[in-house]
């Protein structure tokens, strides 16, 4: 029996809880004005993700442990946190002239979009398995809504109700095999399963919970065989949306994966190695050969994205601390291309409606030279061809899967991305050497979609000049999950 | 004794709710024997010793999410016979998945041992004849597991903005009264006292 | 273990349940056996005021009601979470009650948007 309660210490977790309080009050704020006021909500929210993004270099360098043990506060999670939360800065700011032409311009967006960054950051400090589930949750929630925002649209709601069932499945398997770990070790918390599981030898009834475990991670982080979701709602949902998507929650979900396989179920690291080196080599591989056939841009790159996703398992696959260093520059240099070329995507407009086609960006080399250029640099990019930053990406990524002996996993990731190269470069090719169809495509002028475009661009480009920030950044992340 | 008659009546409905659940040609009826299921297994609950998951499972599960499905299945005219075609197709893959899903779960269960690993209880349930299953949640509900409770909190607030959003409609011809306006109506700015003589008419 | 002082408390529940049942299916079951039962055609048919059934009778619902049913559900999990904290205050003292307002607080700021949304009106 509880004798005396102990206040939790509420620093550690000090940009969660500013997070919430100012989602609370701008949603106050925003159904307090008279009229629909998307945009004073939309400056408010990305105001506050800069706040938070300050708070959060504060435990760049300690690692602090709160409430009784289920939230974690380290380096690595700052990192992660950092990106999540200049993802979802980026994303609302990508929204803006979007929204308004879609006339999807409630003030319930950007707020959404807060509360699923502040489901992020609690997923990626769960310390418990409860929490690690309530932060899995709390980030979903506003992402099934938001696919579904277009809501006279049947592509839109039927993108969300996709999403919401198979989501709803997938936590049930992550639960089930919580449950299954609990009764195994008798704790969820991650520091009692570590000490429970150490030096003993794998039960079955652990392995098929951590097993299930992994299957409901990765239907968030979309890898194969649990991606089945991922072309249709990406397709489905409005393109500010499915930017969002592939920005942001994908690193919250591959941050946790990676804490809770290298936290509680690290002395299982041979188990759990074949099941993540299949799931990988099946992404990679899925990713490069299925968006070969692809007309229509959301859809290649939401299998871009599952291929990408395939690429980061490898670093988890190879369970040391230059496979998560690797994870961290991987998953960095990732939101950066995916910024850039859904700026590109958002940019285009075709009289009234939105490009998505492949053919519509036919001759856009004559056209809009920048904008192809800049198109040119992210596929480029994601192509994995050196000098730019996404080579860089797949050789750390390759070389930890070597450092751990995984050779014919490196050979087999090497091998898809050239296949995979094979439908970047044929976007390239669209843009260069095809001629332009009747329709003229004008660029929908917005200034901040521009300067998003010329940051992510430079900063692909330049990564070869001044890699030292991120690399040192990563290593000293990575140490943090190891100590 | 007695407690093994009431555990196998309430599981034998439970499961042949359950089936029913499945099998069953109107989906009124289907609903119907899933809100039974929930009953016994509320039933199951309060035998375990756990009275207050198994009223709140009445509560809520039978007193808000069953009557949601019961609108939806209610209101829309579902046409079971097309959806159960789909079943017929794919019913060869299904029993394969299933049935390797099952052989595994037998596999694992048959072959549990606690021993190898020593529990590392973290709290032990507090003996039921001195505190009742509310008490000891509440306990530790809103103490230790304080940042859970207030995930849970967020995560309502969340459901509630979304469930907004994506049904709330304003008609926008739709006048209603406001009752502030009417009420802070100053008598003195409406309304006129003349004295009028008789015989005179009102200029 | 199962206690047996809590299930003794329980017992005349199931002795409700056990009358419910066996009345319930006695009224059904003794009209089912004791009646004389002769149908044909005519008694048997649908009534819709002399014409045959001539549209399913479900009909398209607005989707406010839905609305309604889940704001319901919202409140109630807050109120199912109420009760032990009801219970067990005098035990957790000042923090289980600073932790319940905050809780309700986060609540309450969602009542306001709603109300002010007008998701609380029927037009």
């Amino acid at each position: 029996m509880i004798k005396s309660f102990i206040t939790p210490e509420l620093m550690p977790a000090f940009p969660e809880i500013s997070l919430a309080i100012a989602a609370m009050l701008i949603l106050l704020f925003g159904i307090s004005r008279k009229e629909e006021d998307y945009n004073s909500v939309s400056n408010l929210s990305m105001l506050a993700l800069a706040a938070v993004f300050m708070t959060l270099c504060k435990f760049c360098t300690e690692t602090a442990t709160t409430f009784n043990g289920m939230f974690i506060a380290d380096a690595f999670g700052a990192f992660m946190k950092a990106l999540v939360v200049t993802g979802s800065f980026v994303s609302i700011m990508l929204a803006a002239k979007y929204v308004e032409r879609q006339r999807i311009m409630r003030f319930e967006y950007p707020i959404l979009i807060l509360f699923a960054t502040l489901g992020m950051m609690l997923m990626i400090s769960a310390n418990d398995l409860i929490a690690l589930y309530m932060g899995l949750e709390m980030q979903s929630l506003p992402l099934y809504v938001l696919a579904a925002m277009q809501r006279d649209t049947v592509r839109s709601t039927e993108a969300g109700l996709k999403y919401f069932v198979l989501g709803a499945l997938s936590s049930g398997m992550l639960l089930y095999g919580a449950s299954l770990i609990y009764g195994y070790t008798g704790a969820t918390g991650f520091d009692a399963i570590s000490t429970a599981l150490a030096g003993h030898p794998a039960g079955l009834g652990i392995i098929v919970g951590m097993v299930l475990l992994l299957s409901g991670l990765a239907f968030k982080i979309s890898a194969v065989p649990f991606h089945m979701w991922t072309p249709d709602v990406y397709e489905g949902a409005p393109t500010s949306v499915t930017a969002f998507f592939a920005i942001a929650p994908k690193l919250a979900a591959l941050a946790l994966l990676t804490r809770t396989f290298m936290g509680p179920f690290g002395h299982l690291a041979d188990q759990w190695r074949q099941v993540v080196v299949v799931i990988s080599v099946a992404s990679m591989v899925l990713g490069s050969v299925a968006a070969i056939g692809q007309n229509n841009i959301k859809r290649l790159l939401a299998y871009s994205s599952i291929g990408n996703m395939g690429y980061a398992l490898v670093g988890l696959a190879a369970a040391s601390p230059a496979g998560v260093q690797a994870i961290m520059i991987y998953a960095a240099i990732y939101m950066v291309m995916t910024i850039g070329a859904f700026a590109v995507v958002l940019m285009m407009k075709q009289k009234d409606r939105m490009v998505e086609q492949i053919s519509d960006l036919s001759g856009l080399g004559d056209r809009q030279p920048l904008l192809a250029l800049a198109m040119t640099i992210m596929m480029f990019s994601m192509a994995g061809i050196p000098p730019l930053a996404g080579f860089f990406g797949k050789l750390f990524i390759f070389q930890a899967a070597i450092g751990s002996g995984l050779y014919t996993l490196a050979v087999l990731g090497v091998l898809a991305s050239v296949i995979g190269a094979y439908y970047y470069l044929r976007i390239i090719k669209v843009m260069y050497f095809e001629t332009a169809g009747d329709d003229v495509i004008d660029k929908a002028s917005d200034g901040r979609l521009n300067l998003l475009l010329g940051i992510s661009s430079a900063l692909i480009v330049l990564f070869i000049v001044f890699p030292g920030p991120l690399l040192t950044s990563a290593a000293d992340a990575a140490q943090s999950l190891f100590k | 004794m007695i407690e093994a008659i009431f555990f196998y009546v309430f599981s034998a409905v439970l499961i042949g709710s359950a089936a029913w659940v499945i099998s069953s040609r109107n989906p009124v009826h289907s609903v119907l024997a899933l809100i039974l299921a929930f009953f016994n297994a509320a039933g199951l609950f309060v035998m375990l010793g756990a009275e207050f998951l198994a009223m709140i499972m009445v509560i809520v599960y039978v007193g808000a999410v069953a009557v949601l499905f019961l609108f939806v299945v209610m209101m829309l005219d579902i046409d079971f016979v097309k959806l159960k075609a789909g079943l017929v197709k794919n019913a060869f893959v299904g029993f394969i998945v299933g049935g390797v899903l099952l052989a595994e779960f037998v596999w694992m269960y048959l072959r549990w041992g606690m021993s190898q690993v020593t529990p590392h209880v973290m709290m032990p349930t507090p003996d039921m004849a001195q505190v009742n299953n509310t008490q000891a949640l509440g306990m530790v509900l809103y103490t230790h597991y304080v940042y859970l409770f207030q995930i849970s909190g967020l995560i309502l607030l969340v459901a509630m903005i979304g469930a907004i959003t994506l049904t709330h409609r304003r008609r926008p011809d739709n006048r209603t009264q406001k009752v502030a306006i009417q009420v802070a109506r100053n008598p003195k700015d409406v309304l006129k006292v003349e004295k009028i003589t008789s015989g005179s008419g009102v200029h | 273990m199962i206690a047996t002082d809590l299930l003794t408390n329980y017992f005349p529940i199931v002795v409700f349940l056990v009358i419910a049942t066996g009345l319930s299916m006695l009224m059904v079951g003794v009209s089912f056996l004791a009646a004389k039962q002769k149908p044909d055609t005519e008694k048997i048919s649908a009534y819709e005021c002399g014409f045959e059934a001539f549209a399913d009778a479900r009909m398209k619902f607005d989707v406010r009601f839905y609305l309604v049913s889940i704001l319901f559900i919202i409140f109630d999990l807050e109120v199912a979470f109420l009760f032990p904290w009801a219970i067990t205050l005098g035990k957790i003292g000042l923090y289980g009650f600073w932790s319940m307002m905050v809780f309700l607080g986060v609540l309450t700021v969602g009542f306001i948007y709603e109300w002010r949304k007008g998701a609380l009106d029927w037009e």
